[in-house]
């Protein structure tokens, strides 16, 4: 039997910590993971963690984060509970399984510590690996600090293992300003937190020997199109069971969540739509501007970026004169997909009830992002709001150095 | 070897001819079950005996994916296993150490148990797919004698 840890009420950890804290305290039977470069604690303190006694699972060291997550589509075919953990080049590797695992309905969960995608290489935290995992069929949970990335860790099993759900899913936090930065943590007792997940049920495992299955089976152009609609299916209806488990984690914790988070929109003029940690930087910046210059701010923010909140930016924001949405990757010949998503979930509200949408593209490869930048952006959008239309071009760059640079001007008529 | 294959008890179909469903009649992650029902040790159960779903490809045929066969000759044979072993399709039917023939059903005619028999001459050979087996056998060559040095 694994030994319990005594946990403080308040524990002072970085997010890969708290993040590998709740693996520990989810029994996971497999983890199958290769380190890398922010998330590398993750499986550092959960190998420490199976090295003195407090996992009964088993740790398996790979020669890659291809093998990685394959080891982890043949344990949780098996039969287990799998999770792992891994970052921008590591995730890129991943890609191909992970669409496997997806497809396989794996409730596999993935600790993912975003960081740049090369080249140039960069160790540093943007969200390129986060939206390349978007058409993985994943659920994707955005923590934006370190309590969050505990929490929604431990959740993950929880929404991923139901039964209506089963699909594997991903939970992000950024690499270092939440991975390495120290921040109090309240965490749940270990019997407090495994009796809120609770016993694993597997489903058409394939060590029940009396009911062989097959898994990874090939379809063609008579099968593959229905078993991708239902697949899709399945995610889009998640929704019902996040939620169910984001009420009862409040039950447990009071801690509450949703899957579109909102900040000070009840009155607000103005909007900023972000995710990770860039959600506390817009929310201090709206913050302030209320109190130094009564600009009506508010911020907006996907908890779910898979499934995407649709029907909740739609409720948010309609009405909201101008919104800015911050994309942390470089979209490379288009809009940000942020932008691009919701402006596709406003584009069917009446357009007298329609922002004015513009498009930053901020932070890549771990550029700063400040409360002041921050403030700048809302102040455009106020100036916008008063005129009525859009002043600026509809994609700008936040933070770059060099000529302005921008793309696509507003039609007016 | 009668009553050893899937075409003598129920029949084959060939691959694809299962009924097409909808979306919402697939199964979930496209697992596929092998049994109609739950069985207790199916490896102590003879594959004729087992309960085969319509998803597991025991009953469904692929012998025209075959160009070349193996024909099997019974007055050679050692029942040494070694086909049985190697096979990749686990086409070779054999029963309490007694080889019993080719399911053509499911052999792809790689010629993988040809290779590895070690009798001489071979007990299996391969032949066009048109060859009767009587004439496959009739054609079998003498028992090659060892070259001295």
């Amino acid at each position: 039997m694994a030994e319990k840890m005594d946990l403080q009420s308040t524990e002072v950890w970085d997010g890969n910590y708290a993040a590998a804290q709740a693996l520990r305290q989810a029994q996971v039977d497999v983890v199958a993971a290769y380190p890398i470069t922010p998330s590398t604690p993750i499986v550092e303190n959960y190998g420490a963690f199976v090295a003195n006694g407090y996992i009964d699972g088993e740790f398996v060291m790979v020669e890659s984060e291809h093998a990685a997550m394959s080891g982890c589509v043949g344990a949780a075919a098996a039969g287990g509970r799998v999770a792992t953990a891994t970052s921008s080049q590591g995730f890129a590797l991943m890609v191909e399984v992970l669409y496997q695992a997806s497809g396989m309905r794996l409730p596999i969960v993935l600790t993912v510590v975003n960081r740049a995608l090369a080249s140039p290489l960069n160790v540093r935290g943007d969200h390129g690996d986060m939206y390349l995992g978007r058409d993985s069929g994943w659920i994707q949970l955005d923590a934006f600090n370190a309590q969050e990335a505990y929490d929604l860790t431990l959740m993950a099993f929880k929404i991923g293992e139901d039964i209506n759900v089963r699909l594997p899913v991903m939970v992000h936090q950024d690499g270092f300003i939440t991975s390495h930065t120290a921040q109090n943590v309240h965490p749940l007792t270990d019997d407090e937190a495994y009796a809120f997940v609770g016993d694993y049920k597997p489903v058409d495992e394939m060590l029940d020997f009396s009911r062989p299955v097959t898994y990874g089976a090939q379809t063609e152009e008579d099968w593959h199109f229905e078993h991708k609609a239902k697949q899709h299916r399945a995610l889009m209806d998640s929704y019902v069971v996040i939620d169910r488990v984001f009420e009862e984690f409040e039950k447990e914790t009071g801690r509450k969540y949703k899957r579109l988070e909102t900040y000070m929109m009840e009155d607000a003029e103005v909007a900023i739509i972000a995710l990770g940690t860039t959600v506390e930087t817009t929310i201090l910046a709206a913050k302030q501007l209320r109190e130094e210059e009564g600009i009506k701010a508010g911020v907006v923010a996907p908890r779910t970026f898979r499934p995407f909140p649709f029907n909740e930016i739609r409720e948010t924001l309609a009405g909201i004169k101008s919104v800015a949405a911050l994309d942390r990757s470089c979209p490379m010949g288009a809009m940000g997909t942020l932008y691009n998503e919701v402006s596709g979930a406003l584009a069917s509200i009446p357009a007298d009830q329609r922002p004015l949408m513009t498009n930053f593209i901020y932070g890549l490869g771990g550029r700063d992002f400040s409360i002041k930048e921050a403030k700048r952006i809302f102040r455009e959008q106020k100036a916008n709001a008063d005129v009525g239309y859009i002043t600026t071009p509809l994609q700008q760059f936040s933070g770059l150095r060099g000529p302005k640079l921008g793309f696509y001007e507003a039609k007016r008529s | 070897m009668k009553g050893v294959l899937a075409t003598d008890k129920r029949g084959v179909r060939e691959l694809g001819a299962e009924d097409l469903v909808g979306w919402d009649e697939v199964t979930q992650g496209i697992v596929l079950n092998s049994f109609d029902l739950e069985v207790e040790n199916p490896a102590l159960v003879p594959p004729e005996e087992r309960p085969y779903s319509d998803f597991n490809s025991y009953t469904a045929t692929v012998a025209s994916w075959r160009v070349i066969k193996p024909v099997f000759n019974r007055d050679i044979c050692i029942d040494c296993q070694n086909c049985w072993v190697w096979c990749p399709d686990t086409s070779i039917i054999s029963r309490d150490k007694q080889m019993l023939g080719i399911d053509y059903d499911h052999c792809k005619g790689c010629g993988v148990c040809v290779e590895v028999c070690p009798t001489n001459p071979k007990s299996l050979l391969m032949f066009a797919e048109a060859e009767e087996p009587e004439e496959a056998l009739a054609q079998w060559p003498e028992k090659k004698k060892k070259e001295k040095k």
